[in-house]
């Protein structure tokens, strides 16, 4: 750790130097007059500053990716290959100081290769996303059946092992959530934008707009502080036990209507894009026709509408199912198939965050039952949202 | 059948009445949402505001030699021998004499009189003693941590009944602490040690703070600006800019718009198998929650970015090209300046976006329960990678906790994340109202 600091360190020094000598060296080349050069001194010292420092970097990436893989450890054979690169390079773009050399196109190629170096990172993330996910899962699936993962319908990890990790009740824990969460926020987030859209007047919309904008900003162990200490005991005295439902603070319904509230700003938002880009001239073909504001929008910007408002649900859905900390701290943590929404059940997202924290061994297949939820996870949201930005794409170029 | 044009028929009444019904949907919807957030707010601020408020008790203190410094003539490594269950008893002895002082009824036992006092106390008294040693043999006044349950009954969490199903406070106890506060012994003052203080043990509520996880967030929040930043950026810029239409670019924006949308327990998944696993950062260092952050807030930084790139007008780029720049010239020179302001704002919204997420820095051990200070760059652990945690897991923290005194102080933790994301977001407003050009 320490020698690469000294090393960055010995690095940058090159870098300056490189950076004065080229400048002095642009100079004298130039007899004293500027006018003799084709690229500026300050693009010199540019290319010479870049040809110093990104081929070591380059290296030191490399070098460390090459020794985590081997599990090798640092020798000073790597470290006089990059300083040599560093040095060469320098000495390179130095040498190639001339009166008539583009400084210019060097230096830009180079800045051009870091502009496409930093675009791959979004590529790099989702190949790491599934390739560490994999691996882990390849891992587990060796040690259990993927067929008891995928239809056992207990979920019971025992600390002593011979678990019993079936995935079932926690998807079906999943899809209640987001179930309720949903035919929460779907209506009254459709609703809301169609008011704003197509009734609202100036002042209510100034002040609404936003307040359901701040909604979309609160972070989501809010919400979870949030459903875990009042919604859930609110439902649990008011509801839950009058009724005889149970007596559970933390429940199915108490996540599902606190995730609802936090959906209802991305459905409104999206729904208002998706209303807003049906053509006015459709609107005023109803109307001339005799149709009340109301029948407009119930038969003919709705159903224009249609493909964008469900691709809008599905981006809901696979927020819903993707939320951990509403459903950590509001739904509870017992695998369970029950239909009953006032009872405590648990998530996917749940049961990653509790096997990947708690003190088994890393290598058990309790913890790496967390990668395979993971994967499915992944999987089942990538599906979704791959989905519907095809159809949001396709319905915007319909009115386009 | 007479039809008037000034009479509404059936038909006409019904759809109008539809009409209304309609709009009392909308409305209603409108409020549901509006109510929803207003209910949460309040609910956030009336729970705990109270957490900014510390219930202190102000005694004087005589630090007797014989108890406190064996040897006598102040030698620190003797000194130090007594630790502070050596101090807890001159602390009770200080209050007894108050106590006696006022005329107040003591019906408590040695041990129970001496719960008023918060375990906290005793270290606070022994570290001044520890760093001025004169002290010993004095009478000072300290102004000492009342105990959680104490604190509990002013802010109106502990009443009488509930003590007496207590095993850790008595009806007795509240009465002398009531007894000591209406003669302003015992005072509930404003609590800047929240924000300062460290997390506290199980055992001991009224000391928790936010200093380490306030440290850890902002950390974080430097490796993500300084990374997701110029990452974020540079990717905006070839993909806008100077990406041809092919296969491969298109694959990229794909991917950036589906990687915005995946759960962000996916990123937390991510950082433990490769960050932690693989390249062996050390666990729960702010170092790999920012990687793990920067990560995820790349994607909106790039969406926004590239907005921005494309509201400059194109005849700013030809007329730099027309003066004899280079593509790249036109871009760093003139576009990007001009489109810093779109860029400053979607950075910051990212920025708050980071700030409150949660699951992910589960997954790599920021749950872990720390008291030291993180420092930023030690020789041992590098850059940002002491053990840290963060203001929304101190959150989770506190609501996993048995002792109900802890809820408060998460609701406060609340309050002064979403204060900390207010500033952000008015800031942000403000950049665009004041900067954001029209073309």
């Amino acid at each position: 750790m320490q020698s690469l600091t000294t090393l960055l360190f010995v690095i940058l020094a090159l870098a300056v130097a490189g950076y004065f000598l080229a400048k002095s060296r642009a100079l004298q080349v130039a007899g004293g007059d500027i006018r003799g050069l084709v690229s500026l001194p300050s693009q010199h010292a540019l290319n010479t500053v870049l040809s110093t420092v990104i081929p070591p970097l380059a290296a030191i990436l490399l070098i460390s990716l090459y020794l985590r893989l081997t599990d090798g450890n640092g020798s000073w054979f790597f470290t006089l290959v990059v300083i040599g690169l560093a040095v060469t390079g320098m000495a390179l773009s130095l040498i190639g100081i001339k009166q008539q050399a583009r400084a210019r196109t060097f230096a830009e190629r180079w800045i051009m290769g870091l502009l496409i170096f930093a675009s791959t990172i979004a590529i790099m993330t989702t190949v790491g996303i599934v390739l560490s996910m994999l691996s882990e899962t390849i891992n587990f699936f060796g040690q259990y059946d993927w067929r008891r993962f995928f239809f056992s319908t207990e979920f019971t990890p025992r600390f002593q092992g011979d678990s019993e990790l079936g995935i079932l009740p926690l998807l079906w824990g999943t899809l209640y959530v987001s179930f309720i969460a949903l035919s929460f926020a779907v209506p009254i987030g459709l609703f809301a934008a169609i008011y704003l859209s197509e009734y609202a007047g100036h002042r209510l919309r100034s002040v609404a707009k936003p307040a359901i904008e701040v909604l979309a900003g609160i972070p989501t162990i809010v919400y979870g502080l949030f459903a875990l200490f009042i919604v859930g005991p609110g439902l649990r005295d008011y509801f839950a036990q009058p009724m005889g439902f149970g007596d559970s603070a933390i429940s199915v319904m108490t996540a599902g209507l606190v995730m609802g509230i936090m959906l209802i700003p991305f459905v409104s938002s999206l729904s208002d894009d998706i209303i807003n880009a049906v053509p006015q001239s459709m609107r005023d073909g109803s109307l001339g026709l005799g149709a009340t504001k109301s029948e407009t929008i119930r038969q003919v910007v709705i159903p224009a509408a249609l493909p964008g408002i469900i691709g809008a649900g599905l981006l809901a859905t696979s927020r819903a199912i993707g939320e951990t900390m509403i459903v950590v701290l509001g739904a509870g943590a017992a695998a369970k198939l029950s239909l009953n929404p006032f009872e405590a059940m648990t998530t996917v997202t749940v049961k990653i965050v509790s096997q990947l924290t708690g003190d088994t061994d890393f290598a058990s297949p309790e913890t790496l039952v967390a990668f395979a939820l993971g994967l499915t996870l992944f999987v089942i949201t990538l599906g979704l949202n791959v989905f519907a930005l095809y159809i949001v794409r396709k319905y915007r170029e319909q009115y386009e | 059948m007479k039809t008037s044009l000034l009479t509404l028929d059936a038909r006409t009444k019904k759809r109008n009445a539809a009409e209304a019904r309609f709009k009392a949907y909308g409305l209603s919807a409108i409020f549901v949402a509006m109510f929803a957030l207003l209910i949460l707010l309040t609910s956030v601020v009336s729970n705990g505001l109270s957490s900014f408020q510390q219930t202190f008790i102000t005694l004087e203190v005589a630090l007797p030699e014989d108890k406190l410094d064996k040897s006598g003539v102040r030698d620190l490594a003797v000194m130090s021998r007594v630790t502070t269950i050596g101090y807890a008893p001159v602390l009770r002895d200080a209050l007894l004499a108050k106590l006696d002082a006022l005329d107040i009824e003591n019906p408590l036992s040695n041990r129970d009189l001496g719960n008023l006092i918060s375990k906290q106390s005793a270290a606070t008294v022994r570290d001044r003693v520890l760093a001025n040693p004169d002290l010993v043999g004095q009478t000072v006044t300290f102004d000492l941590l009342a105990s959680g349950r104490i604190d509990g009954y002013f802010k109106g969490a502990v009443t009488m009944e509930s003590a007496a199903l207590d095993g850790n406070t008595s009806p007795e106890a509240l009465t002398i602490a009531q007894a000591l506060a209406d003669v302003g012994v015992i005072e509930t003052k404003f609590n800047w040690n929240f924000f300062v203080w460290p997390d506290a043990s199980v055992q001991r509520p009224e000391a928790a703070g936010l200093g380490v996880a306030i440290l850890g967030s902002l950390y974080m929040m430097i490796v993500v600006l300084v990374l997701a930043l110029p990452i974020g950026v540079a990717s905006s810029i070839y993909l806008e800019e100077f990406a041809p239409k092919n296969r491969w670019t298109d694959l990229i924006e794909v991917n950036i718009s589906n990687l915005a949308a995946v759960p962000s327990i996916v990123y937390g998944i991510l950082g433990l198998a490769i960050f932690i696993n693989f390249m062996e950062f050390n666990q729960s260092s702010p170092l790999v929650g920012g990687l793990v952050l920067t990560l995820m807030t790349l994607p909106t930084i790039i969406i926004s970015t590239r907005a921005a790139l494309k509201s400059v007008p194109p005849s700013i780029r030809d007329a730099a090209l027309g003066v004899g720049a280079s593509k790249m010239q036109s871009v760093f020179h003139h576009v990007l300046p001009l489109a810093a302001p779109g860029i400053l704002t979607g950075t910051i919204i990212g920025l708050a976006q980071a700030l409150g997420e949660t699951a992910p820095l589960l997954l790599i051990g920021m749950v872990a329960f720390v008291r030291e200070y993180p420092a930023a760059y030690t020789p041992e652990a590098g850059l940002f990678g002491e053990a840290a945690t963060a203001l929304p897991v101190q959150v989770f923290n506190w609501t996993q906790r048995s002792d109900p005194a802890f809820f408060e102080r998460a609701f406060g933790a609340v309050i002064t994340l979403l204060v900390f994301l207010l500033i952000m977001n008015a800031v942000a407003i403000y950049l665009r109202r004041r900067f954001e050009r029209r073309w």
